[in-house]
């Protein structure tokens, strides 16, 4: 098992750097430049600033001296903002993003299990069908128009909850659930599938002669078994929840981590494009891992090699 | 077996657990101090929508309206514009004296206090606008607001340039006594005040901005404050939310009624509005123009034409049709602005037929707004003069197609006005085919640079009060010219409004007025579209709502609640 978790994090620390290193070449690749005030700049005065950020070395010396600070774990300091280093603007607007992708994906991920389940369980009946309407539903309907209406409805018209800002905890009930419908949807679809193929088997058939509660026979024998192909869906998805949605941080005036990516790719902001690509990369290599680790925890059938020793 | 999966479990759950609560965790106190600020809002207190967070709060480095309106009204200037977007004296005392040839100017300055009370004094300004023109500062604004300006400047940024030493103390700027400042000019300018307004030649207390050294402007603490109101609870670029509170050391406070003003940011347009219906804020940020629409006829929404123009630049470099004027008036008067503005604006912009805007400058010595002398009628709307045009033009290329890339950005209304002039261009004139490109803001830059495009559609906002800032734009080898548009007339008119006219304004805008003619009706060296217009929701409750026309976007010195 030890052995398996250091080979694999090897092949993580790996990947990145190709990550970073695609990353980079490519980014040089967009025309443009980083400063905001380019159309009333002189051509003299772009070529000072060019030469004072290094932006007129060639692209090779720039990647080396990049590459260089990031083993140093310097990431380098924004171009948008005035001497802000981009450790600091990650560490600050990742925070919210995390903690709204991590609500959505609890909340969506239970009430998706809960209704697959119901749906497998009343197949045919109006409970699968309003169950499946929701999927579809949450799954076809972009997450800001439900945050459209959601906050005209619920926050301006009823007055129920804030209709924007991160002040608190209430204010971040109206964006989880915007958040929270397509991994819902996701695990509701998956699960009522696997549950109907998983009810079929003979050691449900067997559970049943036995005489064990349909509660038992759904929640202890087959969810478990139909949980594996959610775990792998889910495990990406996660990650595209925590680190921020740039509509739902617009609408609900989020300082989230997605604005942040999004502009910077806009905005030629090179050293925040590399700061939150390598992010999301980490924190993908990582799920992944979890993942795997998870379907041994779920599945005894799937069994790490290190496991039989 | 068993035991170790549930370890690894818990494990998992801690790992998850513990990461999560580092990232919320810096943020608690934060949450208890604004959960205190809206128990005990004052009666005197606004509360406002930005679309971005502040990106600099160091006068000499910003280069974005965030930033200078937060400026505006933390700071101030020598000058600063008023309701009625006049300029008015901040830090200087009384009227400057000038030299008879209109280049050297004397400031005095008022007794005035920073917020940790030091004085202001002339040295200040020294020091902030040396630091503005120091390479090692590499400030966007700084030089282009100073050179051809500032005695000294454009000298100061050849040597930069060349990488040689530069020597600041040649700027034209100096400090005759503490409160005496001396400021040398290039050329006569006769809008001067209005352009020492700008946050870019605001003074910095030189003990306090070395003391603080890297982290200077970085947060709220790490600034001192002279203007009507000090920042606080601002926690640098990455904060959403920040306020003024009224500066009781400002030497004017007793205008001063606003006790506090709240900012949020929030970007979306409609959720702006939505927080506005809620009451949850007073005034929201420019509403985009599918909002307008719902709010009209409303007394909350106020609307005010801005100074900026949207025009379609054509681009003679290497372009055989482009070099022809037939093909550019053609071009220019085959589109509908009218249908235009009404429908797929619909936001209260209004027609351009002209290359200085409408509600912009007026004649120091008239009174008159520019736009009387050539009205709104160059270069305008015209089906048949255009085909006519096109013809002649066509005849003259001796060809009958002609294909134009149209260079634009990538947002929604950008896309749309490509989509209209397209089809407008292709209806009215036979035998032309457009095709469209959007690209992100820099990437347009970058090519507008390089002057890889047929037909760009670009937005001019100004910098200073006065027609120049757009008319200097399209003199021969401008800096912002960028599409090889030369005419010795034009370029001998704007020299002569810049130097034997500086001083005579009348004769002076008569200049600017002929050489705009020249411009377009002659020329058609570009094909002016619309000038925009600004649309806010703005609470009864607010009174004396100050907004303005150059650089900052509002102020507040002189708002109160009803």
């Amino acid at each position: 098992m030890a052995k398996y978790v250091t080979q694999r994090i090897i092949y993580m620390i790996i990947t990145l750097f190709l990550i970073a290193s695609f990353t980079f070449f490519l980014m040089k690749i967009i025309p443009g430049t980083p400063f905001t005030k380019a159309d009333k700049l002189s051509e003299t005065q772009l070529a000072i600033m060019k030469e004072k950020y290094g932006l007129d070395d060639p692209v090779p010396v720039q990647y080396a001296n990049y590459m260089m600070n990031l083993v140093k774990g310097d990431l380098g300091v924004s171009f948008q903002f005035d001497n802000v280093g981009v450790t600091e603007i990650i560490v600050k607007s990742f925070g919210p993003s995390a903690q709204l992708g991590f609500q959505a994906i609890i909340f969506g991920t239970i009430f998706g299990i809960i209704l697959g389940v119901l749906a497998a369980l009343k197949q045919n009946t109006w409970v699968d069908y309003g169950s499946t309407f929701i999927a579809v539903l949450g799954k076809s309907i972009p997450s800001f128009v439900f945050a459209g209406l959601m906050q005209y409805y619920l926050g301006v018209k009823l007055g129920w909850f804030p209709v924007a800002f991160w002040r608190g905890p209430e204010y971040t009930i109206l964006p989880t659930i915007a958040l929270a419908m397509f991994p819902l949807a996701t695990a509701a679809r998956f699960v009522r599938t696997e549950m109907i193929e998983v009810l079929e088997s003979d050691y449900i058939v067997l559970a049943k002669a036995k005489g064990a509660s349909w509660f038992d026979i759904a929640f202890k024998h087959a969810l478990r078994n139909a949980l594996i192909p959610v775990v792998t869906v889910l495990g990406p998805l996660v990650v595209s929840l925590m680190t921020g949605s740039l509509v739902i941080e617009k609408i609900f005036g989020i300082p989230g981590i997605g604005e942040q990516f999004v502009k910077s790719i806009q905005v030629n902001d090179y050293p925040v494009i590399m700061g939150t690509t390598l992010l999301f990369a980490a924190l993908f290599v990582v799920v992944i891992l979890i993942v795997d680790l998870l379907y041994g925890v779920i599945d005894p059938r799937i069994r790490l090699a290190g496991g039989k020793k | 077996m068993k035991k170790s999966k549930y370890l690894l479990l818990l494990s998992l759950s801690l790992v998850v657990s513990m990461f999560l609560a580092a990232c919320g965790g810096g943020d608690k106190g934060k949450d208890d101090d604004k959960a205190a600020d809206k128990g005990g809002k004052s009666a005197q207190e606004i509360r406002m929508l930005e679309s971005t967070a502040i990106p600099a709060m160091d006068s000499v480095k910003a280069s974005d309206t965030v930033s200078f309106t937060t400026m505006n009204n933390v700071m101030e200037g020598l000058y600063r514009l008023d309701p009625n977007q006049e300029v008015v004296p901040g830090m200087a005392d009384g009227e400057p004296t000038v030299s008879d040839d209109g280049l050297t100017y004397t400031f005095k300055i008022r007794d005035a206090k920073w917020s940790n009370g030091d004085p202001v004094t002339a040295n200040d300004f020294v020091y902030a606008w040396k630091k503005a023109m120091d390479p090692a500062t590499a400030s966007e604004y700084g030089p282009y607001m100073m050179e051809g300006k500032i005695k000294g400047a454009a000298e100061i940024i050849a040597a930069a340039a060349e990488k040689k030493d530069v020597d600041l103390n040649t700027l034209g700027v100096k400090a005759l006594d503490e409160k005496t400042l001396e400021v040398a000019l290039e050329k006569p300018i006769p809008y001067i005040k209005s352009l020492m307004a700008f946050p870019t030649f605001y003074p910095q207390n030189q003990k306090f901005v070395e003391e603080q050294g890297d982290k200077y402007a970085q947060k709220a603490e790490n600034l001192i404050f002279n203007g009507p109101f000090v920042l606080s609870d601002w926690d640098g670029s990455t904060d959403s939310e920040w306020s003024y509170i009224k500066n009781k050391d400002y030497w004017d406070a007793d205008t001063v009624k606003l006790e506090k003003v709240q900012w949020n940011v929030l970007k979306d347009p409609q959720a702006q509005a939505n927080a506005f219906e809620t009451g949850e804020v007073d005034i929201t940020g420019k509403l985009s123009s599918d909002v307008v629409p719902q709010y009209e006829g409303d007394e909350r929404l106020v609307k005010w034409l801005e100074p900026t123009l949207a025009w379609l630049k054509m681009n003679q470099k290497d372009n055989k049709a482009l070099q022809n004027p037939d093909i550019r008036k053609a071009i220019a008067q085959a589109i509908n602005k009218q249908d235009y503005v009404d429908g797929v604006l619909n936001n209260g912009s209004i027609v351009a037929n002209y290359a200085v805007p409408n509600e912009f400058v007026k004649n120091e010595e008239t009174g008159k707004d520019f736009r009387d002398i050539n009205g709104n009628k160059l270069l305008p709307y015209n089906v048949d003069a255009a085909k006519k045009a096109w013809k002649k033009g066509l005849a003259a290329l001796g060809t009958d197609t002609v294909e134009l890339r149209y260079l634009t950005d990538d947002t929604e209304t950008a896309k749309k006005t490509a989509e209209y002039i397209k089809s407008q261009l292709e209806t009215n004139l036979k035998g032309i085919k457009i095709s469209v490109e959007s690209v992100p803001f820099s990437v347009r830059i970058d090519r507008q640079n390089k002057q890889d495009y047929d037909l760009q559609l670009a937005l001019w906002g100004p910098d200073y009060l006065d027609p120049m800032t757009f008319s200097d734009l399209w003199v021969t080898g401008s800096g912002n010219n960028k599409m090889s548009y030369s005419n010795p007339k034009y370029d001998k008119l704007i020299k002569d409004a810049q130097t034997t006219l500086a001083q005579s304004p009348v004769e002076r805008y008569k200049a600017l007025a002929e050489a705009e003619r020249i411009l377009l009706e002659e020329d058609a060296a570009i094909a002016p579209i619309y000038q925009r217009s600004s649309n806010v929701l703005v609470s009864e409750k607010v009174k004396n709502f100050t907004y303005h026309l150059v650089g900052p976007e509002y102020s507040f010195k002189w708002t109160s609640v009803k």
